[in-house]
C-alpha cells in the first residue's frame, strides 16, 4: 500500500500568513475588441469562412427567435419564454468547438448551442407549443428542450442539478472509452448551489472529462453578481478544486471558441475537468415573467449593448470581406419570415392524446396509473367541453 | 379594513412583524430591493434596511442552514424559498436539522422562531417545476408545523401566528391566488390559531375537506351539488401539521360522509393520513367510503394540466358518488 503524506505540497512559514484575494490574477481572454478589430498579438482561431459564417448565422437566428418568441408570449400564444440576448456568442461559439458526440447538459439559456447542433425552427416551436411532435411530449414549460439524437440532455428547471450529473456522464463516457466529453452550462447564480461545489470536486477527484462552462452574465433574476459572491468570479473556485481554468470574454465568439476548443483537448487528453468562466451580460430580462427596470438602469444596459457579440463578429466578417451587408440583411429578414411561418403552422398542432399522461412515469404504467387514466377518460367523456384539448381524441 | 390581495396581506403581516420585533429578518433569493419574484417582500428593505431584509446567494440549502443557525441564536428568521418546487436542496436542513433541533438537544436549543415561506401549487401553466404541492413530504416530519392559507385574511392572521409560534413553521402560499384572491383585511395586528380548521360553510349531507387554493374548487363544487339537492359542509384544514382532528370528526359525525381533495398526487398524499384517522374514529358514523379527489400519480404535466387538476367537476362527481353510495 502506498504511503500517503497530505502535507507533501505544503510550504512552511514562520509568520502568520493571511492570504487575501487578488493573489492570483485571472485574466480574460479577448481576441476581438468590442468593435470587431482583432488584438494585434492575438491569434485568430483556425476557422474557414463557412465555419465562421455558421457561428455568425446561428447567433443571428437565435436573436431573431428570441425577439419573435418574446413577442409571441406577450400575445398570449405561448405561456413563457426566456431569451439569451447578448449571450449568443457564449453558447453558440462554445458549441462550435465541440464534436457532435459530446454531450451537452445545459441550464436554460443555451438555445444557441442547440441551434448550432441543428435543432430546427420547427423543433423549437414544437417544444414551445407543448405539442405532440415535441419529443419531450409537451410536459415541460417552454424552453425546456431536449433531443437525444443531438446529444442534448433534456433541461430541468431546478438550478445547478446538471453540474454533478455532468461529472457522472463524463465519467461514463470515459469508462466506455468514447472519444467524447460533456459540456455543462450554468450561470454564476447557479454556481452558488451546493450541487456546483459537489460537481466540481467530484469531477476533479474522479478525473472526469467535463467542461464546466459558466455564463457569468451579472444577474440571477434581480440579484447582481456582487450579492451572489465575494470572491474573484467563478474562475477562482476552479483553482480551489484543482481544476484547470480559463476566463474568457463571453461576448467575443473567437475567444469563446478558442477557449472551448482547448478545454476540450485538455479534458479528453488528460481525462480531467476544465472550468471556463465566460464574462457576459444578460441583456434580456430573466424571462418573460421578469421586468429588469426594477433593478438596473438603462445606462448600464446601453454600456453592454455597445459590446454586442453579434455586431462584433459581424464587423470582423465585413472587414474580412466574408460577409455582404445587403445579403446579411436579407438573410435576417428570411429568418424572421421562417420563424413566423413555423410559429403559425406549429401552433395548430394538437397536444398529445390523454393516454400519454401516464406514459414515462415508469418504463411501463403500473396498475394504479392505468386505473387513474381509465377514470380520467371516463370523466372527460362526461364533460367534453371542459377539456377541449383532449376530449376530441379519447 | 382594507382591500388586499394575498400578496399584500403577506407583505402587511411581514411589516407588522418586523416593526414589532427587530429580531425579525426576512431573506431569500431576490427578496431584497426587488421585493421577491412575486413582490411579497416589496419595500421591506427600504423600510427596515439591508441588514434585516436581504438577498441571499442562490442556494436553498444555504438559506435554510443559515436560517437554522440564525434561529438557534435567538433571532426570528422568515426565510423565503422562491418556489416550493425548489425546496428540495434544503430538505436535509429542514427535515434533519430544523425539525430535530429541539429534540436532539433535550430542549436546550431550538429553532422554534423560524418560519419558512414558500409558494406552492399549480394552475398557472408552470409544468413540472413550478406547480408542485410538497406538503406531504414535510407532514411526515415530526417537529414541523405546516400552515396553508386560503385567502388574504387568513394569510395575514396565520402568518403572524406562524412567525410568533415557538415552533418552526412551513408556511405554504397558494401562488395561483396571490393576485386572484382579494378580500377585506383588518389593517391592525391579529392572529389566527395554528392547528385549528375553519368551517367555511355548514351543511348536512357530506363534509368537504381541503386547504389553500383547493378551497375555491370545493366551493364551486358545493354550488353544483346544491343545485343537485346535496348540502355540503366545507372545511378549510388551514394547518396540515398538527391538524384539527376534532373539527373534522365532529363534522363527519354530523354528515356521515367525507371527501378530501388536494392537488398533490394521491398516493401518500395527506388525504390518506386524514382518511385513516377518520375511519378509526368515526367508523360507525360513516355512510360511505371516504373519497379522495387528488392529482394523478404522475409528475405535474404542462400540456395536460387541466386534465391533471382535481377540478370542481371531478369533485362534484365524487360528491354524487359518495352521497349515492
Amino acid at each position: 500500500m502506498k504511503d500517503r503524506n497530505h502535507l507533501s505540497d505544503v510550504s512552511l512559514t514562520h509568520k502568520v500568513s493571511v492570504i487575501d484575494k487578488g493573489l492570483v490574477d485571472i485574466p480574460m481572454l479577448q481576441i476581438l475588441q468590442p468593435d470587431g478589430t482583432p488584438h494585434a498579438d492575438a491569434q485568430l482561431p483556425e476557422l474557414d469562412q463557412d465555419a465562421v459564417l455558421k457561428i455568425y448565422r446561428t447567433m443571428r437566428f437565435i436573436r431573431v427567435l428570441d425577439e419573435r418568441m418574446v413577442a409571441a408570449q406577450r400575445q398570449g400564444r405561448i405561456s413563457f419564454y426566456l431569451a439569451s440576448t447578448g449571450e449568443e456568442a457564449a453558447s453558440v461559439a462554445s458549441a462550435a468547438a465541440l464534436e457532435p458526440q459530446d454531450m451537452i447538459m445545459s441550464q436554460y439559456r443555451e438555445q444557441g448551442a442547440l441551434a448550432y447542433r441543428g435543432y430546427s425552427t420547427e423543433a423549437f416551436m414544437n417544444q414551445m407549443f407543448s405539442n405532440e411532435k415535441d419529443p419531450n411530449k409537451g410536459r415541460q414549460m417552454p424552453i425546456h428542450y431536449g433531443d437525444k439524437a443531438l446529444n442534448f440532455m433534456t433541461i430541468s428547471s431546478p438550478l445547478g442539478t446538471q453540474i454533478p450529473q455532468a461529472s457522472g456522464y463524463a465519467y461514463g463516457q470515459k469508462m466506455a472509452g468514447q472519444p467524447a466529453v460533456t459540456i455543462c452550462y450554468f450561470g454564476e447564480g447557479a454556481a452558488s448551489e451546493g450541487d456546483f461545489h459537489a460537481g466540481l470536486n467530484m469531477a476533479a477527484v474522479l478525473h472526469c472529462p467535463v467542461i464546466f462552462f459558466c455564463r457569468n452574465n451579472g444577474y440571477a433574476i434581480s440579484t447582481p453578481a456582487e450579492e451572489q459572491f465575494a470572491g474573484d468570479g467563478i474562475a477562482s473556485r476552479g483553482l480551489g478544486y484543482g481544476i484547470k481554468t480559463i476566463r474568457v470574454d463571453g461576448n467575443d465568439a473567437f475567444a469563446v471558441y478558442a477557449a472551448t476548443k482547448q478545454a476540450r483537448e485538455i479534458a479528453l487528453a488528460e481525462n480531467c475537468p476544465v472550468l471556463i468562466e465566460a464574462m457576459s451580460y444578460r441583456l434580456a430580462a430573466h424571462s418573460t415573467s421578469d421586468d429588469p427596470t426594477g433593478y438596473r438602469s438603462k445606462d448600464e444596459e446601453a454600456r453592454w449593448q455597445a459590446k454586442d457579440p453579434i455586431q462584433r463578429l459581424g464587423n470582423w466578417l465585413l472587414s474580412k470581406g466574408w460577409l455582404d451587408e445587403e445579403q446579411d440583411g436579407k438573410d435576417v429578414e428570411q429568418m424572421r419570415q421562417d420563424v413566423l411561418n413555423e410559429l403559425k403552422r406549429v401552433e395548430k398542432v394538437p397536444v398529445c392524446a390523454i393516454d400519454d399522461i401516464i406514459e414515462d412515469v415508469y418504463d411501463t404504467p403500473p396498475w394504479h396509473l392505468k386505473e387513474q387514466l381509465d377514470e380520467l377518460k371516463q370523466h372527460i367523456s362526461q364533460y367534453p367541453d371542459a377539456y377541449p384539448k383532449t376530449s376530441g381524441r379519447l | 379594513m382594507a382591500k388586499m390581495n394575498l400578496l399584500q396581506a403577506i407583505n402587511n403581516a411581514l411589516i407588522l412583524a418586523m416593526t414589532e420585533n427587530e429580531k425579525v429578518m426576512v431573506f431569500g433569493e431576490d427578496v431584497g430591493h426587488f421585493g421577491g419574484v412575486f413582490r411579497a417582500t416589496s419595500n421591506l428593505q427600504e423600510k427596515f434596511g439591508k441588514a434585516r431584509c436581504f438577498n441571499t446567494p442562490l442556494t436553498e440549502q444555504g438559506i435554510m442552514g443559515f436560517a437554522n443557525g440564525l434561529a438557534s441564536q435567538g433571532s426570528v428568521p422568515v426565510a423565503e424559498i422562491q418556489f416550493g418546487d425548489y425546496i428540495f436542496p434544503a430538505f436535509d436542513q429542514i427535515v434533519n436539522e430544523t425539525a430535530k433541533w429541539r429534540y436532539r438537544s433535550g430542549g436546550q436549543f431550538s429553532v422554534g422562531t423560524l418560519t419558512i415561506r414558500t409558494p406552492y401549487g399549480g394552475g398557472i401553466a408552470g409544468g413540472l417545476y413550478h406547480s408542485q404541492s410538497p406538503e406531504a413530504y414535510f407532514a411526515h416530519t415530526p417537529g414541523l408545523k405546516i400552515v396553508v392559507p386560503r385567502n388574504p385574511y387568513q394569510a395575514k392572521g396565520l402568518l403572524l401566528a406562524s412567525i410568533r409560534d415557538d415552533n418552526p413553521v412551513l408556511f405554504m402560499e397558494p401562488k395561483r391566488l396571490y393576485r386572484a384572491s382579494v378580500g377585506e383585511v383588518p389593517e391592525e395586528d391579529y392572529e389566527l390559531p395554528l392547528g385549528k380548521a375553519d368551517i367555511v360553510r355548514e351543511g348536512t349531507d357530506i363534509s368537504l375537506l381541503a386547504w389553500g387554493a383547493q378551497m375555491e374548487i370545493m366551493e364551486k363544487a358545493a354550488e353544483l351539488a346544491d343545485k343537485a339537492g346535496i348540502s355540503c359542509e366545507i372545511i378549510d384544514l388551514r394547518s396540515i401539521l398538527p391538524w384539527d382532528v376534532e373539527t373534522v370528526c365532529q363534522s363527519v359525525v354530523k354528515t356521515g360522509r367525507l371527501l378530501i381533495s388536494h392537488e398533490a398526487p394521491q398516493t401518500g398524499g395527506f388525504a390518506s393520513e386524514i382518511a385513516a384517522t377518520v375511519q378509526e374514529r368515526c367508523f360507525l358514523n360513516l355512510e360511505s367510503p371516504i373519497a379522495r379527489v387528488c392529482g394523478l400519480d404522475t409528475p405535474y404535466p404542462l400540456a395536460h394540466e387541466k386534465e391533471y387538476m382535481p377540478d370542481h367537476l371531478k369533485v362534484f362527481e365524487a360528491i354524487k358518488r359518495t352521497v349515492n353510495y
